[in-house]
């Protein structure tokens, strides 16, 4: 498959800033062959990429743990299947089969990887950030979670059960993080506020109510 | 395969560095090549699996040295070439030079967007009952295809217990290769993280999988 190309491009790997224009100068022939073959229509491309700009983001995920917080019976529907229970919130993006939501307790940090390629629950938390895809996460999530965590400057208390979940089907997985306290009263509004993207992966908790953001 | 994208456990990336304030594209053709898999999958060119080996068997010095939609980018192009959609020549020329083949689902359109926006759905009817329950203790088959496989190195031969079922999915190591879906039970399970990395490892650390029946035995 990939023999002849890999002595093809053996002089450019060191050249990001010559590879990226080259990069984009092939993505642009991709397109422009698959448009003229009929296969797409550009027009369709745009409308991809401004759904995934619009449409989803962590704002989703949000939502969907700031009504686990408030809603006692909603938690319980979504612990026993995220999708199901995701999907009858209206206000809510679309969601996909086989969302799997996990709970944060005093005992036990739940953290989220994909170490084979990029597995993330999107259209709850957007598209991944690079780090998420990148090697260093994949490599160490899986041996050394709290180094991990460390670099996201998060530290947990030393007994606490600390689980990682390996993304390598078409489950998916979004940590339900621990509710902060000093937010009795709040509305599901309000509390959709402090609950950041890292804290839906595990390797960051939500904001705390007054801090600096 | 047994490929660098198996990462899982190696040493040596460095720290983890999370990009403040990250755009959700650094340049505009991450987002055309993003745009291009997500339409070309959706009108039939190739499954999921598919893509993902295509990825898995870049050379590995080429697979750690490019960024993400890089790779994601020579991936579909070898893809297209492989499955006959297009020609190496039309790529150097940058021009179609060649009839086009039929797409399983047609052009991919503005009326097909909606639909990728949503992720498709893999479970599927058993063929035959389930081997394990819930609570059993399982051993990750020591097992080395030289294909596309979703069981990761750290877990092969390792024994862990079975935590959740899944239901029967379709099977990656199958689909990957196109030899049709032959839906697999699908199982989250459990290993201690000193099982899987020795005395030194944290004594608090859990690993779980998804992993497919075909990829356990009983222990």
């Amino acid at each position: 498959m990939f023999a002849a190309m890999s002595h093809d491009h053996d002089h450019h790997h060191d050249h990001d800033h010559s590879e990226l224009s080259e990069t984009e100068l092939r993505v642009r022939a991709l397109e422009t062959i698959l448009t003229e073959k009929g296969y797409v229509e550009p027009a369709a491309l745009d409308a991809i990429i401004q759904a995934y700009e619009t449409k989803i983001g962590p704002h989703n995920g949000a939502r969907v743990v700031a009504k686990a917080w408030t809603d006692p019976a909603f938690k319980k529907a979504l612990l026993e299947d995220g999708s199901k229970a995701i999907s009858k919130l209206g206000h809510v993006s679309r969601v996909g089969d086989h969302l799997v939501v996990v709970e944060n307790t005093p005992q036990r940090h739940n953290m989220v990887v994909c170490t084979l390629c990029s597995c993330y629950p999107w259209e709850m938390l957007g598209l991944p950030p690079v780090w998420y895809k990148a090697a260093p996460y994949r490599s160490r999530a899986v041996k050394d979670p709290r180094g991990v965590l460390a670099d996201f400057d998060v530290s947990l208390p030393k007994d606490m059960e600390i689980r990682v979940w390996d993304s390598t089907a078409e489950t998916r997985f979004l940590v339900l993080p621990m509710r902060p306290a000093g937010t009795e009263g709040w509305s599901e509004e309000q509390l959709a506020e402090l609950v950041t993207r890292d804290s839906m992966i595990g390797t960051g908790f939500p904001k705390t109510p007054g801090a600096p953001s | 395969m047994n490929g660098v994208h198996d990462m899982g456990g190696m040493d040596g990336f460095g720290k983890v560095e999370p990009e403040p304030n990250e755009p959700m594209f650094h340049a505009d053709w991450e987002a055309r090549v993003l745009a291009m898999v997500r339409a070309m999958g959706a009108a039939g060119a190739f499954n999921i699996d598919t893509s993902r080996f295509y990825r898995e068997t870049l050379p590995p010095h080429v697979y750690l040295a490019s960024s993400y939609y890089k790779k994601w980018f020579l991936g579909l192009e070898e893809m297209l070439i492989d499955k006959g959609y297009l020609t190496r020549e039309e790529v150097a020329a940058g021009h179609a030079m060649q009839p086009a083949k039929a797409l399983k689902r047609g052009k991919f359109d503005l009326a097909n967007v909606e639909r990728v926006m949503v992720r498709g759905k893999f479970d599927r009817p058993a063929p035959a009952p389930a081997k394990f329950n819930i609570g059993d203790r399982v051993r990750a088959k020591n097992m080395h295809p030289a294909t596309h496989t979703r069981l990761p190195r750290y877990v092969r031969g390792h024994v862990g217990v079975v935590e959740l079922n899944h239901g029967c999915h379709v099977f990656p190591d199958s689909a990957a290769m196109e030899r049709g879906e032959n839906p697999q039970w699908l199982y989250t399970v459990v290993f201690e993280g000193r099982d899987l990395w020795g005395e030194d490892g944290d004594p608090t650390l859990k690993v779980s999988i998804d992993a497919f029946e075909p990829y356990l035995e009983p222990a």
